[in-house]
């Protein structure tokens, strides 16, 4: 079994989920961050509380959440065909799996941004800081350590995703998994597909927490 | 002392909670605080205090009344206009607020970022605080790395980088041990005479008030009881929320029960070293017993108090109390509080 073509099976395999996960994490941030800190801020704890428009977009985060992965790969592969011209493939499984964290990571980053000590948000403010500079200046730089920490359970997270869409032809470990493990029988291949995953997925883990340590100022 | 009042807050009121379930933070608040003068705000947790310093910059917003700051009535400013004039009165905090993923120097930089300042000026300008405070030294410390009163010399030093002409203190001791208590309170005097910014401090400590403030309000249940200047207030306390914060817990709690009347003296400068009571009580021919006694060291001048029950032949009465008066001692009456 171990033979040359395994391990160009188990290459291409990783290559496609890394690109998955990565890009998708990427672009997860890329919406989540502003959705999580519009969250934290317009709390009604927070710097700037606007209840209703906190709680519609609160709502929205919590409907996607809701929705599990599986079904949400499904149901939206029109959109998706839409957007990257198909429906299978590592490139089109970006979509489902933007859209499912997303939220995901907007509450992850909520909840860092609300690890800030109220006291120092309240200091800037009373030495004549903005909105924005809070933002920018405070809550950010602050959380910045529980933002990364946050950042490897979102990456992990989506790596979980990424295998689910196997079974929708979404390319990389997972659907080596599903195709040879679960439609082929072929549980030694299941097997190693799951050691690879579990290893990455380690080692994710330790990057996140050594770079969040590392520029942790408040230890030392 | 100079009269321009630097802030003036009239007739503030402040509530918090809904329509029917309302709660009373601050009850007609009427204050005027002179320019280069430390203003002690008094009362024990609850009183409203915390409140009331907040609204001196507006981070609580007052429900009725005005806050009038050089002469400009700021309580119905834009946020924009707000922030502004927060570069004009610095705050530090009882627990030091600092950035905790800053070092000292960047901790001094932030509110020259936030005024527009630049790069190298605010550099310079936080060194020259750094070293006012004491702290030329631990300019890349991180906040983790400094003792709880370094923290406060940067939180202070911080608060004054945009030369604010009021510096709001609340609590800024409460988290600090005596000795180091005493060191930023004479940090805060010499800033005074120094930079002659004017300082609101906020405590529940009598003793931050006899070190250095020079007008004192105690306030109590949401309310200004009494406002004045530092000694007098001492001397002659009119209301039970003054005297219950003169007098430590435990000295006063108990209202007197039982007949007879009761006197509080108050010795002040050489009187506290003559044998005042002996005296008495030879001339007299009375003997009187002392209820409380104990003394008190307000800006370098000693204070004795005393609280004696006078006896009930009111002849007797009648020579003690002159005998006082001759002797220049002030003293007061009290029923039912001593």
């Amino acid at each position: 079994m171990f033979d040359e073509g395994l391990f160009a099976l188990i290459g291409q395999g990783l290559l496609e989920t890394l690109y998955m996960t990565l890009i998708s994490t990427l672009m997860a941030y890329v919406i989540g961050l502003p959705v999580g800190m519009f969250l934290a801020v317009t709390d009604k704890e927070g710097i700037r509380p606007m209840p209703t428009v906190n709680r519609i977009v609160g709502g929205i985060v919590n409907i996607l959440r809701s929705v599990p992965f599986v079904i949400l790969l499904v149901a939206i592969m029109p959109f998706t065909r839409f957007i990257t011209g198909a429906a299978i493939g590592s490139t089109a499984t970006i979509v489902p799996l933007v859209i499912a964290a997303a939220p995901f990571v907007a509450r992850l980053v909520e909840s860092s941004a609300k690890e800030v000590d109220r006291g120092v948000v309240e200091a800037s403010l009373s030495m004549g800081a903005s909105t924005l500079e809070v933002v920018w200046k405070v809550l950010l730089p602050e959380a910045k350590p529980s933002l990364i920490v946050g950042a490897a359970i979102a990456t992990t997270t989506i790596l979980g995703y990424t295998t689910m869409s196997g079974f929708t032809g979404g390319g990389g470990l997972g659907t080596i998994a599903i195709n040879y493990g679960y439609y082929r029988s072929q549980t030694d291949m299941m097997l190693v597909m799951v050691v690879v995953l579990v290893i990455i997925v380690q080692i994710f883990q330790e990057i996140g927490t050594f770079i969040a340590n590392k520029c942790d100022k408040r230890i030392r | 002392m100079k009269d321009i009042p630097t802030i003036e807050i009239r007739e503030l009121n402040k509530t918090f909670g809904t329509a029917e379930n309302q709660v009373v933070a601050l009850d007609n608040i009427n204050i005027s605080i002179c320019r280069g003068e430390i203003f002690g705000i008094i009362g024990l947790s609850g009183a409203g205090k915390s409140t009331l310093v907040r609204c001196i910059n507006l981070l609580e917003r007052p429900t009725t009344g005005s806050v009038i700051f050089e002469g400009v009535d700021i309580t119905n400013f834009t946020d924009q206009e707000l922030r502004k004039v927060r570069q004009s009165i610095g705050m530090i905090f009882q627990s030091f607020n600092l950035l905790m993923q800053r070092t000292a120097m960047d901790n001094i930089c932030f509110p020259l970022e936030i005024a527009g300042v630049s790069r190298k000026e605010a550099v310079q300008r936080a060194r020259e605080l750094l070293e006012t405070v004491g702290l030329a030294e631990k300019e890349n410390a991180y906040p983790a790395q400094l003792s709880g009163g370094q923290k406060q010399r940067v939180a202070i030093a911080r608060a004054l980088a945009t030369n604010p002409k009021v510096l709001l203190c609340d609590e800024a001791t409460s988290a600090l041990d005596p000795t180091t208590t005493q060191s930023i309170l004479s940090l805060l005097k010499e800033l005074n005479q120094k930079l002659g910014v004017t300082i609101i401090i906020i405590t529940h400590e009598m003793k931050v008030i006899e070190q250095i403030c020079n007008r004192v309000a105690i306030i109590d249940n949401s309310r200004i009881e009494e406002v004045g200047p530092v000694d007098e207030v001492f001397r002659h306390p009119k209301t039970l929320a003054a005297k219950k914060l003169i007098f430590p817990k435990g000295d006063f709690s108990e209202p007197l029960t039982g007949n007879g009347k009761y006197l509080r003296l108050v010795f002040e400068g050489n009187s506290a070293d003559r044998p005042i009571i002996a005296n008495m009580v030879l001339q007299c021919g009375a003997p009187v017993s002392i209820v409380f006694a104990n003394t008190k060291n307000i800006d370098g001048h000693v204070f004795g108090h005393m609280v004696i029950k006078l006896p009930d032949d009111e002849e007797v009465s009648r020579r003690i109390l002159t005998y006082l008066e001759l002797e220049k001692i002030s003293y007061s009456e009290e029923k039912n509080y001593v």
